[in-house]
């Protein structure tokens, strides 16, 4: 199957199902126990600094563990899999030095997760996407590192969407079939990912769905940067997203509301990855499989949904449960509105049609 | 619903003040680098309505993408500037690519043009395009600007069809077909005005979705120093240009005068220049602005007479008449006469405000006069408060008040507009008054009052939960040993509740004040020299209270729930199916639609005027206050409608149901097999007799008897509204700026509004939603009377005193998804200003008062709710005919 195969059937599932998504990746690698010299390996032993936390890293150095714990997910029943790049752009990079390595995690990443794909794929002929995973950077654009100087910013849109551009690059050669820019706190560093990812477009001649997550970051009901939901979504409408959706922060019980919100407005597919609950006093996560499926399955029978998933926390068990939970519901109808020029600052504003 | 359309409402304000080429003021605080300045000015646009902020920074000494991207990121770190988007300004691309490149929202570009050709101007519109931004299309190409109708109309469709063939979403093209200067003396530019209008009919009808917007100020331009014509021309300007379909424009956010306010004859002469109507059209507008200068002055002159007084007299003159225009300027006047800043408040400013009171007491002055008053004075308090912190830093002299009062709105409820008048007119009889704002902790309230050693604490509350919470706040000031009086407010208190209830769990004072007009009275007698006296009466009158309140308690005979059911109505159904079911909901419903269903009664009565509108403004005492009143509420509400302070959003629901004894089982289906929820309904308990069993209008009424029983396609419905989307806002805007006048009328009018909405959506309910009055033509004044067929109870409300239903309705309506509207763990309603209830479309369907239950229907109701009996008495207290304690 190729891509632009793979993406018609996938989009024909769509249309009468609710997609599943995997769940988290750091949960998993936390269980391997690794050392510094895992994430080191043999390739990066002379580096002169720890790079013990890079997960994305790891497959580099450690890609037999990142195809398994796809494989893990793909077995639970999901129809998407996520590549391990949520903090593989240049920008990020740099904290580790590793700023001249985020194409080529990029590209390994997503052939690491294309050929566990393509195993399940050859079983059963059902399509398994690779969504390439875009996360928000360290910096943000909008808003200053320092409180005393709030007109400061530690880098620009265009290096930004240069980062986001390279990132794209490695994915779309590594055979990722969507673009995932996900867990935004500042919509600014998103815009500034879409440009990348149109950037290369042009220069690729390959054109792949976007997919733009949003994270309320907390009971206001705005992003960091301080947009509703509404707001988040005037200001990426323009991208024709293939699906938007919020992700992370919140647990499903919290992000229920801000959900319901963007489900009305959006004219493409819903997705929603919560985090399973709020951290605990312990860094832990309280939601257990089952206390989740209850919440996906109400999702589902309001109508809100299109793809399921789950953020920090989730487990291939939360998966299981989540598909369990969502199975035979009819998907969510995407809204239809009127043309209506849809501004926004924080808050959305809609002329009149 | 209709009615008659605002001309601004669907007008995008797009603010001007934040552009250089048109405001020195902000060109010289970009220039000497003061962005602390320049954002104040954003701010005020924003606080003057405008939907969208422009920002230009083109002058020479200006460096464009350095000055636009410092600016725009500053406004990223203001959420109260940043709310808006922003329209990005330049005639420099660089510029405008500056500002896209900091702006997280939706923007509009402003502009691009063909003037250098299509291959450039389709580039930079694919690079807006994927900046996510708007953008404002000038009439311009590589012949020039487009100056006549002809012209206009050739270049924007030219440029629309380029657009929408490369993918640009006609919805996103704004065009500006340039307004140019008129009555300039150059024949040719007598028809710029008239083209304008023609060009703007021709896009918005042939190019669809596209926009017109223009910066209006424009075409006044030869009449620099004539304010008053240049108000007149814009006014008359976007009249016919809206008319046209102009939908957008560059405008002083902070004055816009309607076209009916323009003088009639001025107007004329407008129109005649604008229109192009007659050859002397320039020379008759000349000449009348002339005659204007001159009427306008001696009008001026009369009006400022009591400006040649003494200091002393015009302060108080201003008090009395709530005028704020120059009281800054006494103020500091009378502080540079006086020896300390304090004296000019103990002096001249307390002085004014005693014959404000003595007016207020002897039924001279009106509460909403008062307000005003109290608004000047906290402006004159506020000028002289930096002087005063200056002298104690100075000299160690503090200033002293009559006393000081910690008030709040209990916790779990959200109303304040009583709590917020009864503030501002102790304020101005000197309390010092620290208002902790609404759903209000206990502990917050009481450590407050500790901290800064208050020497009253003033409870509020409209919604009957907040009862009981009362309550607890007096048995906490028990048990914190503490002695401080207290006070108690609000719609739904009451001297008897708080004699029986409130006063036994608190040994300290406890008083209950019926409304503004009686909180000084009997806040001057607690803190002054009355206490002990006043005290001691208190004590006495509630002791009264509780023994008439436990004797009449006993005489008011129940009959048993069984027999109350018996004597149910004898109802026959004859049920009709609403057009649809399920929900539907209004998202930011046109505020204009529902100004022809106000009912202004109760505003008056919440300004503490009595009387029926409209009689009340020729009412021979209170007609002049209830007149200015009215006149101040009009012009609110006539900006706040235009510049859309507010939303109103709503939601309303159709199902199948049926009563099951006192209960409505709503059903998933028509199949009415699997209940969807299940409504509780309280039974009257009254005697009304034995002979009127089944007897109409005798009968023990249950909002349920209004749905037939199963067996027969019965239906209820359910809605709510609000209109107070942003009202918040609104009010603390006018605070923070001293106006409580303001704030109180802007909360009082959207109580209206969201009133005027759920009256609105009720008749469009039994018209088309419902449709079982389809032929229903009735008069405002019947509407007002309820003189239709059909009910819209609300839980809390006589026919289900039960608030805790307010939770099914709100389940079932997904009401906080669909409208913003969310309960309160007392189950209040936030944003205060909405409106909820149930649809009951029978006939005999009635509003009634449940009254006193007995406590054999207390026990029933908690069983069918799965309750306990105490949790039942709890929320029922206000209507049980028994003390649960005995």
């Amino acid at each position: 199957m190729n891509r632009t195969q793979r993406l018609k059937k996938l989009n024909s599932e769509l249309a009468r199902r609710i997609l599943i998504l995997d769940g988290a990746m750091g949960a998993h690698l936390q269980g391997f126990g690794l050392t510094s010299n895992d994430f080191h390996g043999e390739r990066f032993v002379e580096h002169p600094m720890s790079l013990k936390g890079d997960n994305d890293l790891l497959v580099l150095t450690q890609p037999n563990l990142i195809a398994r714990v796809h494989e893990s997910y793909l077995s639970a029943g999901v129809d998407i899999v996520s590549t391990n790049t949520f903090n593989a752009t240049r920008i990020s990079q740099a904290e580790y030095s590793l700023e001249d390595v985020a194409y080529e995690i990029n590209l390994e990443a997503a052939r690491i997760a294309r050929a566990a794909c393509d195993a399940s794929e050859a079983e059963d002929g059902r399509p398994r996407a690779v969504a390439g995973a875009m996360g928000p950077t360290t910096k943000l654009l909008s808003m200053s590192p320092d409180v005393g100087d709030p007109g400061r910013r530690d880098v620009d849109f265009d290096a930004m969407a240069k980062g986001y551009e390279e990132q794209a690059l490695g994915l779309i050669e590594g055979g990722a079939d969507v673009l995932l820019i996900e867990t935004i706190t500042d919509t600014l560093n998103a815009k500034s990912a879409l440009w990348g990812a149109w950037e290369a477009f042009d220069k690729t001649g390959v054109e792949l769905p976007l997919w733009i997550s949003g994270t309320i970051t907390d009971r206001s009901g705005r992003t960091l940067s301080g947009q509703t939901v509404e707001a988040f979504y005037n200001s990426v409408r323009h991208a024709k997203p293939w699906a938007v959706g919020l992700n992370c922060a919140l647990g499903p019980a919290e992000m229920r509301a801000y959900l319901a919100d963007l489900a009305r407005v959006a004219e493409c597919a819903v997705s929603a990855y919560p985090n399973a609950g709020l951290p605990n006093a312990m860094g832990g996560y309280d939601e257990t499989p089952h206390s989740m499926e209850a919440h996906y399955a109400e999702w589902a029978r309001a109508g809100l949904l299109n793809v399921a998933g789950g953020c920090c926390g989730t487990t291939p068990e939360h998966i299981t449960h989540m598909k369990h939970a969502v199975e035979g519901v009819t998907p969510r109808v995407a809204a239809v509105h009127e043309a209506r020029l849809r501004l926004a600052g924080l808050e959305p504003f809609n002329a009149a049609a | 619903m209709t009615a008659a359309p605002n001309p601004f409402a669907n007008f995008v304000i797009v603010g001007e003040r934040t552009n250089v080429t048109g405001s020195a003021k902000f060109r010289k605080l970009i220039e000497a680098d003061d962005y602390a300045g320049a954002l104040a000015v954003a701010r005020q646009q924003v606080e003057s309505g405008a939907n969208v902020l422009d920002v230009n920074v083109d002058a020479a000494m200006i460096d464009g993408p350095a000055a636009m991207t410092r600016f725009l990121n500053l406004i990223a770190s203001e959420p109260d500037i940043a709310r808006i988007p922003l329209m990005i300004d330049s005639s420099k691309w660089e510029v405008i690519e500056a500002g896209l490149k900091c702006a997280q929202g939706k923007s509009i570009v402003n502009s691009i043009s063909m003037k250098e050709g299509e291959e450039k101007f389709l580039e930079q519109a694919r690079r807006v395009r994927r900046y996510g931004a708007a953008a404002v299309v000038m009439a311009f190409d590589e012949q020039g600007q487009a100056d006549t109708a002809k012209r206009k109309i050739e270049i924007s469709t030219r440029a629309y069809r380029l657009l929408t063939d490369h993918g640009f979403p006609p919805e996103d093209i704004i065009f500006d077909p340039n307004i140019f200067a008129v009555a300039t003396g150059i024949e040719e530019h007598a028809d710029y005005a008239k083209a304008f209008f023609e060009a703007t009919t021709y896009i918005r009808a042939e190019l669809p979705h596209a926009h017109v917007s223009g910066g209006v100020s424009n075409v006044s331009f030869s009449f620099r120093g004539n304010e008053a014509v240049r108000e007149a021309m814009h006014a008359v300007f976007l009249y016919h240009a809206i008319r046209a379909g102009m939908d957008m424009g560059i405008v002083n956010a902070g004055s816009l005068t309607l076209y009916d306010d323009v003088e009639p004859k001025l107007r004329e002469r407008v129109e005649d220049v604008l229109l192009n109507r007659r050859g002397d059209a320039t020379d008759r507008l000349l000449e009348f602005a002339e005659t204007l200068k001159g009427a306008k002055k001696k009008e001026t002159a009369r009006d400022l007479a009591w400006r040649e007084k003494p200091v002393r007299e015009r302060l108080s003159h201003a008090l009395v008449q709530g005028l704020n225009e120059f009281i800054v300027e006494d103020t500091e006047e009378a502080r540079l006469q006086a020896e300390r800043p304090l004296h000019v408040i103990e002096g001249p400013l307390m002085d004014g405000m005693s014959i404000v009171g003595d007016l207020f007491g002897a039924g001279k002055m009106f509460l909403p006069q008062v307000v005003k008053s109290a608004r000047v004075m906290k402006q004159a308090v506020a000028h002289l408060v930096p002087h005063m912190e200056e002298e104690k830093q100075r000299t160690g002299l503090a200033s002293k008040s009559n006393g000081k009062i910690v008030m709040a709105t209990v916790k779990g409820d959200v109303h304040d507009i009583g709590k917020n008048i009864v503030g501002v007119v102790l304020q101005c009889n000197g309390y010092e008054i620290d208002d902790l704002g609404v759903m209000v902790s206990c502990d917050k309230i009481l450590d407050r009052a500790v901290e800064i050693g208050a020497d009253a604490i003033g409870l509020s509350g409209l919604i009957t939960p907040s009862l009981d919470e009362m309550v607890f706040v007096a048995s906490e000031m028990q048990r914190r040993g503490m002695k401080l009086p207290l006070l108690i407010g609000g719609a739904t208190t009451s001297r008897t509740h708080t004699a029986v209830k409130i006063a036994p769990a608190y040994k300290g004072p406890t008083l209950y004040v019926t409304d503004a007009s009686r909180a000084v009275p009997v806040v001057q007698r607690l803190l002054g020299g009355e206490r002990e006296a006043l005290i001691v009466e208190t004590k006495a009158d509630q002791a009264a209270a509780r023994e008439s309140y436990l004797a009449g308690q006993d005489k008011r005979p129940r009959v048993k729930l069984a027999q109350a059911r018996e004597r149910g109505p004898q109802l026959k159904y004859a049920p009709v199916r609403p057009s649809f079911l399920g929900l539907r909901e209004y998202s930011d419903f046109p505020l204009e639609e529902l100004l022809p269903y106000i009912d202004w009664t109760p505003f008056f009565s919440s300004w503490e005027l009595t009387g029926r509108f409209p009689a009340i403004l020729d009412d021979a005492i209170v007609g002049e206050a209830a007149g200015g009143l009215y006149k101040d509420a009009r012009a609110m509400l006539e900006k706040l409608v235009a510049e859309k302070w507010v939303r109103a959003n709503g939601v309303v629901g159709f199902w199948p149901a049926n009563s099951d004894g006192d209960d409505i089982v709503l059903w998933n289906n028509e199949k009415r097999r699997e209940e969807r929820a299940r409504l509780f309904t309280l039974r009257q308990q009254m005697d009304k007799g034995a002979s009127g069993v089944g007897g109409e209008g005798k009968a023990n009424f249950a909002l349920a008897d209004f749905v037939a029983p199963q067996g027969s396609a019965d239906y209820i419905g359910a809605f709510a509204v609000t209109a107070g989307i942003g009202e918040q806002e609104v009010a603390q805007r006018f605070r923070s700026a001293n106006d409580d006048y303001s704030a109180i009328m802007a909360q009082a009018l959207c109580d209206r509004l969201a009133e005027a909405f759920a009256e609105a959506l009720h008749a469009n309910v039994r018209r088309e939603l419902w449709g079982y009055a389809a032929e229903e033509t009735l008069s405002h004044d019947e509407l007002l009377l309820e003189k239709y067929r059909g009910i819209r109870p609300a839980p809390g409300y006589p026919a289900q005193p039960d608030h805790t239903e307010k939770r099914t309705l709100f389940d079932l309506l997904e009401v906080r998804e669909r409208t913003g509207i969310s309960l309160t763990e007392s189950y209040a309603m936030t944003p205060p200003s909405s409106v909820s209830g149930l649809y009951f479309a029978h006939p005999r369907a009635e509003y009634f008062g449940v009254g006193r239950i007995g406590r054999d229907q207390v026990e029933d109701y908690a069983q069918r709710k799965s309750w306990d009996v105490a949790t039942a008495e709890r929320w029922l207290a206000p209507i049980l005919a028994y003390d649960p304690q005995r």
